[in-house]
C-alpha cells in the first residue's frame, strides 16, 4: 500500500511538473570540475595493476609515489614520500628517507612500512605493470631480501645490477610505484589476495584527491583529499563523465555542462577554437606513431628498401592537414621532452631519392606488401595517405582492416608485413623505449621478450648490448649522449618508420584556470574556475 | 519468429503439441543451447587472443602463460565448452576480463538503464504507432496516409545515431527543452541510494528525491521519443497494412451493411482482429530495443547494456559477449513465448480451441 501511494504521488508530481515546463539547466557547480572523458579503458583502480591511459590519469592525481617529476620540466625529478635519497658505491642500493609527519587520507601516517608494503606487494601480484619493477631483478621470490626496512623512516632499494640512478628514480614515479595505505589495505585482504578485490574499486592513497567512486562506462568521482600534506587542491570535487561520442561532449562543452572535452577529435578542437567562452590547450604526450617493417619479408629486409620506405611518407602534410595538429612530426624513438631525445627529422618525401634506393635493392619496379590497419580514423587516414605516396615509387600497399585486439595479436605473431600504429612509453625514463625499439636478445620465434624489433624480426646483438649499457650509465649526461647516439642509428638503419609525436589538445570552458599538461598525466590540483 | 509466421490451425495444432509434451520447454532450451554454441564457437574463431585482452601488451611471458591457463585455453576445444555450458546452467556465466566482475553482475548493473529507456521507448512507440497506422490505413492512399508514410520512412531509413545528434542538438543545446546525455545530472548524482535497484525513477521516488526524480524523467525524455519514433516508424507501418486487410475483410462489410457507426467499424471490429499480430510486432520491437540500442547508447551516454556489449567486443572481452548474448537471447525468447500466450488471450478461437 505504502508503495502503491508513493507511486501515486509521484505521478501526481509528474503531472505537476510537466504543468510548468522542465527545471532550468544547473550547469557545473563552481567548486566542482566535470570532465568529458572515455574511460571504457578502465580495468582497475589498483595502482599494481592500473596501466591504461585514463586510471593513470586518476592513480597520479590521488597517490603519490617516493619521488615525482616536474611535469613542466621532466628532468627535474624531486622527493613525493621520500625526503631525499642515496645511491650506494657499488651503485646497487638506494636508501630512501622518507619524509616524517605525513598522513594518508585515511589519516594513518606514513612510514617505511607502507612503503616497504606497496612496492614488495606490486612485485609479488605480479600483473601487468609489475615488469617496471622486475627490470631491477626484483622477482616475487627475493623481493623481501630487495625493498628492505631499515628504520621507521627510511627503506633499501636494492638491485641486481648497479642500473642508472636515474633509471630507477623515473620508474619509481610511475603508478606502479604509488604508495598505498598498508593499514587500510591489509584490513581488506582475503584470501591472501592483497586487498586486490577492495582496492580495485577502491581507494588508500595520500595523493592531493581521494577516489570516491568509479562507475564502471559512467564516471569517476574524485574529492579533495582533506589530509594531504601540500596545498589543497582548489577544486572540492573532480567528475570526470564517460561520453564515448565526441560530438555529444562538444555539444556538452558548448552548452556548459562540462568544463573540459578531453576527447575531442581534431575536426571537434578546430571547431570550438575560437568559439565564446572556449579555449583550447595542447602539449606534447609521449605517444609515437610509426610503421614496422618486418624484417621476414625478404624485401623489405633489404637496407636500401627499409631506407627508401622512410622518403614515401609525406610527414608534414599527414601532420598539419590530415592530423589538423593534433601529431607533430617526429622521427626519433625517444618522445620530445624525454632525457636525451633527437628533435631532427631528416626525412621527408622524396620519391625520386626512393626510386633510386629501390633501384639499388633490385626491385626498380617496386613491389605489392600488406599493411595492418587498425579500424579507426585517424590510424586508416594516415595508412591511405601513406599508401598513396608510396604507390608513386611503385610500393603497392595493400591495407588490411582490423580491430585493435586483431592486429595487435597478428603483430605480436611477426605475420605481418607492414603495421602501422601508436607506441607510448611505460614509464618516464629513456630506457622504455630503447628496449622496445633497440633491444631484441634473442630473435627466436619462441624469444620470451618480444619487444619491438623482435616483433619487426630485427636482429641486433650489438645495438641491444649498446641499449642495455646506457641503462646502467650513472653519469646522466654520458647517458644522455649514449641515447643521442642510438637514437641516430636506429633513425638510419632500423626497419622502423617513426613519423609523428601525439599533440594533447583539450578543449575547456575559459572560466578553468591552472590545468597543468603533462607528458604521460595531467595534474588537477592547481585548477580553479572562476 | 515462429509467432509471426505460423497462422490458423498450424498455430493451435503446434500449441498443442507443445503442451502435451512440454516441447516448449525443450524447444526453449535447444534454441539457447544452440545460440550458445555459436556465440562461444564464434568466439574461438575470432582472430583476436583473448589472453591479450587480459594482460595486456606488455606483460611478462610467467603473466601471460597464467593468464592463459586460468581461462582454460590450454584444455580441448569440446571441454571448454562443457565447462561453459555447466557454469552457465549454475547461474556463473564467467568474470569478464575488463571489469574482473562476475558478468551477472555487470549485466545486472547495466541492464535497469537499458530497460528503464527501452520500456518508455516501446511505450511511446506503441501510443503514438497504432493511432497513426490506423489512421493511415483509414485514409489509405490519402495525405494523410503519405504524411505517415514519410514520417515512418525517415524514422526508419535515418541512421538513429544522425537523429540522435540532431535531437541533442536542437532540443538540448538550441532550445534548452531538455537536459543533455547521460542519466541523471551530477548534482543530484548522491541524493540516490547507494545500494538502489539501478531504475534510477523507482530509485528516487522510494527515496522520497523529487528533484532527482524529475531530473532522470526529463533526461530520459529526448533518447526515449528518439527509440519511440524509431519504434513507431515500424509499429504503424505494420498497424497499417494489418489495418487494411482487415478492412478487406467481409465481416466489415457485413458490419457496414448493418449501418454500424464507422469508428465502431474501426477501432472495435476492425483493430480487435488486428491487434492480435500486432502483440508480436510490438513484443520484437521491445526485444530489439532492450537488446540494448547501441547506438543510442552511445550518443546519449548511457550506460546500458548496449554500451557494456560494444565495449566488451572492443576489448575482446568474449566471456563478456557471451555473457550478454545469452542474456539477450533468453530476452528475445522469453518475449516471444510471451507474445504466445498473449495471442491465447485476444484471439478466441485459439483459446476456445486450445482447450
Amino acid at each position: 500500500m505504502i508503495h502503491r501511494s508513493k507511486w501515486l504521488a509521484a505521478a501526481a508530481f509528474i503531472a505537476y511538473q510537466a504543468s510548468f515546463g522542465l527545471p532550468a539547466q544547473a550547469g557545473t557547480p563552481p567548486d566542482t570540475l566535470v570532465a568529458g572523458w572515455a574511460i571504457d579503458d578502465m580495468i582497475s583502480l589498483d595502482p599494481a595493476e592500473a596501466f591504461e591511459l585514463s586510471t593513470s590519469e586518476f592513480i597520479h592525481n590521488s597517490y603519490e609515489k617516493l619521488v615525482k617529476y616536474d611535469l613542466k620540466d621532466v628532468s627535474k625529478v624531486s622527493g613525493a614520500v621520500a625526503e631525499s635519497w642515496t645511491v650506494s658505491d657499488d651503485g646497487k642500493t638506494i636508501s630512501f628517507k622518507i619524509r616524517q609527519g605525513r598522513k594518508f587520507a585515511s589519516g594513518n601516517p606514513i612510514t617505511a612500512d607502507d612503503v616497504v608494503y606497496s612496492l614488495t606487494r606490486a612485485v609479488k601480484m605480479d600483473k601487468s605493470p609489475a615488469f617496471i619493477l622486475n627490470q631491477f631483478g626484483l622477482t616475487k621470490d627475493n623481493v623481501d631480501q630487495m625493498v628492505v626496512k631499515t628504520g621507521d623512516y627510511s627503506v633499501d632499494f636494492k638491485m641486481d645490477q648497479p642500473y642508472a640512478p636515474s633509471f630507477v628514480l623515473y620508474c619509481l614515479t610511475s603508478t606502479v610505484g604509488s604508495i598505498l595505505d598498508k593499514k587500510l589495505v591489509q584490513s581488506h585482504e582475503k584470501d591472501g589476495d592483497f586487498g586486490y578485490n577492495w582496492l580495485k574499486t577502491n581507494y588508500a592513497g595520500s595523493g592531493p584527491f581521494t577516489i570516491r567512486e568509479w562507475k564502471a562506462n559512467d564516471s569517476v568521482v574524485m574529492d579533495r583529499n582533506k589530509n594531504y600534506s601540500g596545498e589543497a587542491p582548489k577544486m572540492k570535487r573532480l567528475i570526470f563523465r564517460h561520453i564515448p561520442e565526441a560530438s555529444t561532449e562538444r555539444i556538452m562543452l558548448e552548452k556548459g555542462d562540462l568544463d573540459m572535452a578531453m576527447k575531442l577529435g581534431p575536426d571537434e578542437i578546430a571547431a570550438v577554437k575560437g568559439e565564446k567562452g572556449i579555449k583550447v590547450e595542447a602539449g606534447q604526450i609521449g605517444y609515437l606513431w610509426y610503421l614496422g617493417l618486418n624484417q621476414k619479408n625478404p624485401t623489405l629486409a633489404k637496407p636500401e628498401v627499409r631506407e627508401a620506405m622512410k622518403y614515401l611518407v609525406d610527414y608534414s602534410a599527414i601532420a598539419d592537414t590530415l592530423m589538423k595538429g593534433s601529431k607533430t612530426v617526429h622521427q626519433a624513438f625517444l618522445p620530445h621532452g624525454f632525457l636525451g631525445a633527437v628533435d631532427d627529422t631528416p626525412y621527408s618525401l622524396n620519391v625520386a631519392k626512393a626510386k633510386e634506393l629501390l633501384a639499388k635493392a633490385g626491385v626498380p619496379d617496386g613491389f605489392t606488401v600488406t599493411m595492418d590497419v587498425r579500424n579507426n580514423p585517424d590510424t586508416t587516414a594516415m595508412a591511405e595517405a601513406i599508401q598513396a605516396t608510396m604507390a608513386q615509387a611503385g610500393v603497392k600497399v595493400e591495407i588490411i582492416p582490423g580491430d585493435g585486439k586483431q592486429t595487435l595479436t597478428k603483430y605480436r605473431a611477426r605475420q605481418h608485413d607492414i603495421y602501422i600504429g601508436p607506441w607510448g612509453p611505460d614509464y618516464q625514463d629513456p630506457n622504455t623505449n630503447s628496449s622496445a625499439f633497440a633491444e631484441n636478445p634473442d630473435n627466436a620465434d619462441g624469444a620470451s621478450v618480444k619487444s619491438l624489433a623482435w616483433r619487426n624480426a630485427w636482429d641486433i646483438p650489438e645495438l641491444t648490448k649498446e641499449s642495455k649499457a646506457a641503462a646502467m650509465e650513472r653519469d646522466a649526461d654520458k647517458r644522455a649522449a649514449d641515447y643521442v647516439e642510438l637514437q641516430k642509428k636506429v633513425m638510419a638503419e632500423s626497419p622502423f618508420v617513426v613519423m609523428f609525436q601525439d599533440n594533447l589538445q583539450i578543449a575547456m570552458s575559459d572560466k578553468v584556470d591552472g590545468f597543468i599538461l603533462g607528458p604521460s598525466y595531467n595534474a588537477y590540483e592547481d585548477v580553479t574556475k572562476k | 519468429m515462429t509467432a509471426a509466421t505460423m497462422t490458423g490451425g498450424g498455430r493451435i495444432r503446434a500449441l498443442r503439441l507443445f503442451r502435451k509434451t512440454g516441447g516448449l520447454i525443450v524447444s526453449v532450451a535447444v534454441t539457447l543451447l544452440g545460440l550458445l554454441l555459436v556465440t562461444f564457437l564464434i568466439g574461438r574463431v575470432v582472430p583476436v587472443d583473448p589472453v591479450l585482452a587480459m594482460v595486456g601488451d606488455r606483460a611478462s611471458q610467467s603473466t601471460y602463460d597464467a593468464a592463459y591457463h586460468q581461462l582454460g585455453l590450454d584444455k580441448p576445444l569440446v571441454e571448454q565448452f562443457l565447462i561453459y555450458v555447466k557454469n552457465v546452467l549454475s547461474g556463473d556465466l564467467g568474470e569478464s576480463v575488463l571489469t574482473k566482475n562476475p558478468i551477472t553482475t555487470d549485466i545486472r548493473t547495466v541492464f535497469p538503464a537499458t530497460l528503464e529507456l527501452a520500456t518508455f521507448g516501446v511505450l511511446i512507440g506503441t501510443l503514438v504507432g497504432i493511432p497513426l497506422g490506423i489512421w493511415a490505413a483509414v485514409r489509405k492512399g490519402r495525405l494523410a496516409d503519405q504524411a505517415v508514410r514519410v514520417i515512418g520512412l525517415i524514422g526508419y531509413s535515418a541512421p538513429i545515431f544522425w537523429l540522435g545528434l540532431m535531437g541533442l542538438l536542437l532540443f538540448y543545446a538550441k532550445l534548452g527543452w531538455t537536459p543533455g546525455p547521460g542519466r541523471i545530472d551530477v548534482t543530484y548524482q548522491y541524493d540516490l541510494p547507494d545500494d538502489g535497484t539501478g531504475f534510477l525513477l523507482y530509485d528516487a521516488a522510494m527515496a522520497g528525491e523529487w528533484e532527482a526524480f524529475w531530473n532522470v524523467a526529463a533526461h530520459l525524455v529526448l533518447p526515449a521519443c528518439l527509440l519511440g519514433y524509431y519504434s513507431m516508424a515500424y509499429i504503424s507501418r505494420m498497424t497499417r497494412s494489418f489495418m487494411l486487410n482487415e478492412l478487406a475483410q467481409e465481416y466489415i462489410i457485413t458490419a457496414r451493411v448493418k449501418g454500424a457507426p464507422e469508428w465502431r467499424i474501426i477501432w472495435v471490429h476492425a483493430l480487435r482482429n488486428a491487434a492480435v499480430p500486432l502483440v508480436t510486432v510490438v513484443a520484437l520491437s521491445y526485444a530489439g530495443l532492450l537488446e540494448g540500442s547501441v547506438l543510442t547508447e552511445t550518443v546519449f551516454a548511457w550506460p546500458g547494456l548496449g554500451m557494456y556489449l560494444t565495449n566488451s567486443l572492443q576489448n575482446a572481452d568474449m566471456p563478456a559477449v557471451l555473457g550478454c548474448t545469452l542474456v539477450i537471447g533468453t530476452i528475445f525468447v522469453a518475449i516471444n513465448l510471451l507474445s504466445d500466450l498473449l495471442y491465447n488471450v485476444l484471439d478466441p478461437r485459439v483459446r476456445r480451441r486450445g482447450k
